[in-house]
């Protein structure tokens, strides 16, 4: 913003493409993409992130303070919450703050700083783009340039109460109605707890949520032409899940308000039989130090769908470059030491993050420490993007409106995603 | 009799019960957070530890909204002291309408002056900076304080200035040696309403200021993100919006008297 | 001294107020209804993707949108949250605030002790009450401990969530008008209570025919500072229940939204100076119609 912001430049072409559908593909040396300027300027910098829940961060930011004390790096966390990490880092951009140098974003995001020139343009060389999960660096890419680096993927899991199916002689449901089915089978058993809860608070979780249904019914939010595809059939039974389980009572009226940690504080006092959560709970849930009243009583699956397993909504986070930094090439060598192959096993092993190097997926010795990585994989490999548009944080708000209007049952489901594709036509147009 | 003091007891809980609740979480073990008894058992400074961690850097935004909070007042009252005098003891023309004016500016919405703000502060380099957050803060206050001290210089009788000129003074000395003093009360409430108001003002110090070692108290709060790894930061927001509220809280006490008194705006009447 | 000395000592003394007030909020303002008449640009580069810079003219586009387009749905539910917000809001702290103010004014022993914990609502950061009252108002948070029945959603969608702000609000600041109308007693001379008592007026009938009248320049001074605070409500929806509920957004929650959120400058200044506009009626409705008294001028 500012000077150049304030230039009324009145332009013929406000037609535009909007959607940008970013990067086509994982080929890492694309002949037409443009080479990046270099990055100068080397000294102190700060990486800007969101709460770091494995608290490992820290250790990992101490050692390259170790080899590296011309250029320390100084920690900056912002609040758990993505919406609000997202505006103090938009805040930093707007004000041209040079506060912030390595932004750790959320993979929706990469297309919007990228268009705003908030974050700089990353030479492809200089990172083993070949090895990480290609999904990620999808992310990561906008209009074939690479702007972000994966630092962590993620993807959606279903963690269930092993110990109470076990007991009703069940396994782990692969659809819809055979969760539906479990929770009849256990719950009568079990006063106090519920079936299924995932995050429904208004915000950007429910985004994440609403697509999972809508995928997991075979349905897509946007099409591969960027069309948006919401008024289908596909949808409406996806949106019908999360409407019906809280029309039935599967899904506890309380968990409107969850957002991840409302949710996992649920599942760990032992009130959900199955829960839609990030990896990131599995340490916590297991801690034996009295937090966690389901440790060792839980299991992970891959989500469930409508006629067989479900699909996750692809999370992860990226690290990229402000453009409004001093020592962008601190930044960039910052980067490349928390993505290189040495810091994502240590910090995978550290935390229950999921990393996005490849190769640690099927390395015997972690699988055999983490037995949800198999899983995990799986979740991460068949994920979908969810809108990569410029204008994100409007289709994620209509979204939003969209469901929760929905699930309070103020709006009738056919409605709810007429009037969003309606929303979603006019922002993608 | 009864009836009264019952009505005061509830007035009291009714007052007190939300703060007493943030003292009582403040002071649970992190794991009890969610505990419902009336009071914390085991006690647990555990919170408060957390709070003053190294890595929150409390402590420095502590003393930067003593800054803030210091510097607003007294240039608000500097500057507002005299604009006051002007409006109530100086005849000149559009007197109302100058009044009216600055009276109004409080009328625009806040929120909305943000951008424009941070636009203005970003393009003369104030981002990140004490000034760019007292400057707001005393625009904010400003009406208010000239309004107050308005009310307080007017109801002052002229006889007083005027035995004080025929003594010899200038109109200005006449202030000085006689006017203030005598408002002393009124400038204090001022002081009081001001430094509260500056203390709490968040929305512009979020805004206008990222680097950690600049923000304010309820900033730091706000974003507090716990600092262990089970730690939900409930009790940690909680311990600090205790610490952040607790030097008005000591204001009040002390003052409570000169602040009603100081709002009746009548010491001379 | 002279007219014009008066005149050039009383533009002295006036203007390092007025600089401040030109500086940070009537540059802001005359900025801000500019802004309302632009719209920023947001068409991409086909070839790159970047945003192109700048702004363009669109006229009345965004107040159009506001009564009569897209947005009218939200723009209608925030006004009419703004304004019971305020009308309910305000009347219960005038209530609240009046008993206050009628307790605390008797002497009674530990008269300073009551009177320092009804200032300490009012002294709490409203940053802090946000967070105070979101934890009191969680779904397993202490309000629904100590209600009866099933638990309340209070931060879900809904009537539930207006009350959860109206008794927040009313919390921290009936404290302020107490104190207001408390310093508005206490120039009461007491020969008129006691003529009152003399008179065989007591009770309710002394306070309505008596003190109320003599209290009300004052309580409406202070009535309308509060109306005039509460019509611009941000923190307290935003931070206890969330943006984009339709039970509690208001004006400037939506203004926030899409400035910060979606950067859309143009739309969000439209809302702000359309309620500044409300604000601005309602203060001189207070004025005239009501007579209150905010200049001073007639004591």
């Amino acid at each position: 913003m500012g000077k150049h912001g304030l230039v009324v430049r009145i332009s013929a072409a406000a037609s535009a493409l909007v959607l940008g559908v970013s990067g086509c593909g994982s080929e890492s040396a694309n002949p037409d993409s443009p080479s990046p300027p270099a990055l100068a300027g080397v000294g102190p910098i700060t990486l800007v992130t969101g709460k770091d829940f494995s608290g490992n961060l820290q250790h990992q930011l101490d050692e390259w303070n170790g080899q590296h004390p011309d250029q320390p790096v100084q920690l900056i966390e912002l609040p758990e919450n993505a919406d609000a990490q997202r505006q103090q880092m938009v805040q930093n951009a707007q004000t041209r703050s040079d506060a912030y140098t390595v932004l750790n974003l959320d993979v929706v995001w990469t297309a919007e700083f990228a268009a705003n020139q908030w974050v700089v343009q990353l030479p492809e060389a200089e990172f083993p783009l070949g090895s990480l999960v290609p999904a990620t660096v999808d992310t990561a890419r906008y209009f074939k340039r690479l702007y972000a680096v994966p630092m962590n993927s993620d993807g959606g899991l279903l963690y269930y109460r092993k110990d109470l199916l076990d007991a009703a002689g069940l396994t782990a449901p692969k659809t819809w109605s055979e969760m539906s089915a479990d929770c009849a089978k256990v719950l009568p058993a079990n006063p106090g707890v519920s079936c299924y809860a995932g995050q429904f608070e208004k915000y950007e979780g429910l985004t994440v949520n609403f697509a999972e249904a809508v995928h997991s019914a075979g349905g897509s939010v946007v099409g591969e032409d960027g069309k948006p595809t919401v008024n289908t059939e596909a949808a409406r039974r996806g949106l019908s899940f999360l409407v019906d389980g809280v029309r039935t009572g599967e899904i506890p009226q309380k968990a409107r308000t969850f957002k991840e940690e409302e949710s996992r504080r649920a599942f760990q006092a032992g009130e959900l039989l199955f829960q839609r959560q990030w990896p990131y709970q599995y340490a916590k849930a297991q801690a034996t130090d009295g937090s966690s009243a389901v440790a060792g009583k839980f299991g992970v699956a891959t989500l469930p769908g409508l006629s067989g397993p479900g699909v996750s909504s692809l999370g992860g986070h990226n690290l990229a470059v402000s453009a409004f930094a001093k020592n962008k090439r601190s930044g960039l060598e910052l980067i490349k030491f928390l993505t290189g192959e040495q810091q994502q096993r240590a910090n995978l092993e550290k935390t229950s993050q999921a990393p996005s190097w490849a190769s640690l997926y099927d390395e015997p010795a972690l699988v055999a420490r983490f037995p949800y990585l198999t899983e995990l994989k799986k979740s991460i490999l068949g994920a979908k993007r969810r809108p990569a548009v410029v204008k994100y944080q409007e289709v994620s708000v209509a979204i939003q409106e969209a469901a929760y209007g929905a699930m309070s049952g103020t709006t009738g489901v056919d409605q709810a995603l007429a009037t969003l594709q309606g929303k979603l036509d006019a922002l993608t147009r | 009799m009864r009836a009264r003091y019952l009505g005061i007891a509830a007035i009291v809980v009714y007052c007190l019960a939300p703060f007493y609740w943030m003292l009582v979480s403040s002071l649970r073990r992190t794991n009890d957070i969610f505990d419902s008894s009336p009071w914390p058992s085991p006690l647990s400074f555990e919170s408060y530890t957390a709070a003053f961690a190294p890595g929150n850097g409390f402590l420095r935004a502590l003393l930067n909204s003593f800054i803030v909070a210091g510097v607003t007042t007294a240039l608000v009252l500097l500057f507002a002291t005299l604009a006051a005098y002007a409006l109530a003891r100086v005849e000149f023309r559009f007197k109302n309408a100058v009044l009216a004016l600055i009276i109004a500016t409080s009328m625009f919405p806040g929120i909305s002056l943000l951008v424009p703000l941070l636009r203005l502060f970003s393009d003369i380099g104030w981002i990140n900076t004490y000034q760019a957050m007292i400057v707001p803060n005393m625009g904010a206050v400003l009406p208010l304080a000239v309004w107050n001290l308005t009310a307080f210089f007017r109801q002052m009788p002229h006889e007083l200035e005027e035995a004080a000129q025929i003594d010899g003074c200038t109109q200005g000395q006449a202030f000085i040696r006689v006017i203030l003093p005598v408002a002393a009360p009124g400038v204090f409430t001022t002081a009081i309403i001001t430094f509260i108001a500056a203390w709490n003002e968040f929305i512009i110090a979020l805004s206008v200021v990222n680097r950690q070692e600049l923000k304010t108290a309820p900033v730091i709060t706000s974003q507090f993100t716990g600092t262990s790894r089970f730690d939900s930061p409930f009790g940690t927001q909680m311990a600090a919006g205790v610490i952040v509220t607790i030097p008005l809280v000591i204001l009040v006490l002390l003052f409570q008297r000169r602040i009603v008194a100081g709002l009746t705006a009548g010491g001379v009447k | 001294m002279t007219r014009r000395g008066s005149g050039r000592l009383a533009a002295g003394l006036v203007s390092p107020t007025l600089v401040v007030l030109a500086l940070v909020v009537a540059y802001p303002v005359i900025s801000a209804v500019r802004l309302a008449f632009y719209r920023r640009e947001d068409g991409i580069d086909p070839e790159t993707g970047l945003i192109r810079a700048g702004e363009r003219f669109v006229g009345l586009d965004n107040f159009a949108e506001m009564f009569g387009g897209d947005s009218t749905g939200r723009f209608l539910d925030a006004l009419a949250n703004t304004t019971t917000f305020t009308l309910a809001g305000v009347s219960l702290e005038v209530v609240l605030g009046v008993l206050m103010a009628l307790v605390m004014h008797r002497a009674f022993r530990g008269r300073a002790l009551v009177r320092a914990s009804i200032l300490v609502p009012w002294a709490v950061p409203t940053a802090i009450a946000g967070l105070l009252w979101r934890w009191v108002f969680q779904a397993d948070g202490v309000a629904n401990d100590l209600l009866p029945g099933p638990p309340v959603l209070w931060t879900t969608d809904g009537f539930q969530a207006w009350v959860a702000v109206v008794v927040a609000d009313t919390w921290k600041t009936a404290p302020f008008i107490g104190l207001l109308v408390l310093a508005g007693l206490q120039v009461i001379p007491n020969e008129i209570h006691e003529a009152a008592r003399l008179d065989g007026a007591t009770g309710w009938r002394a306070f309505f025919s008596i003190t109320l009248p003599l209290v009300k320049p004052t309580l409406l001074v202070a009535v309308l500072f509060r109306v005039l605070d509460t019509l611009r409500m941000f923190d307290l929806p935003y931070t206890l229940i969330g943006p984009g509920k339709e039970a509690t957004d208001t004006v400037t929650v939506l203004a926030f939204e899409e400035a910060v959120t979606f950067g859309r400058f143009g739309p969000a200044s439209a809302y702000a100076v359309t309620l500044f506009a409300y604000v601005a009626v309602v203060a001189f409705v207070f004025v005239r119609l009501l007579g209150a008294d905010v200049l001073g001028s007639r004591r």
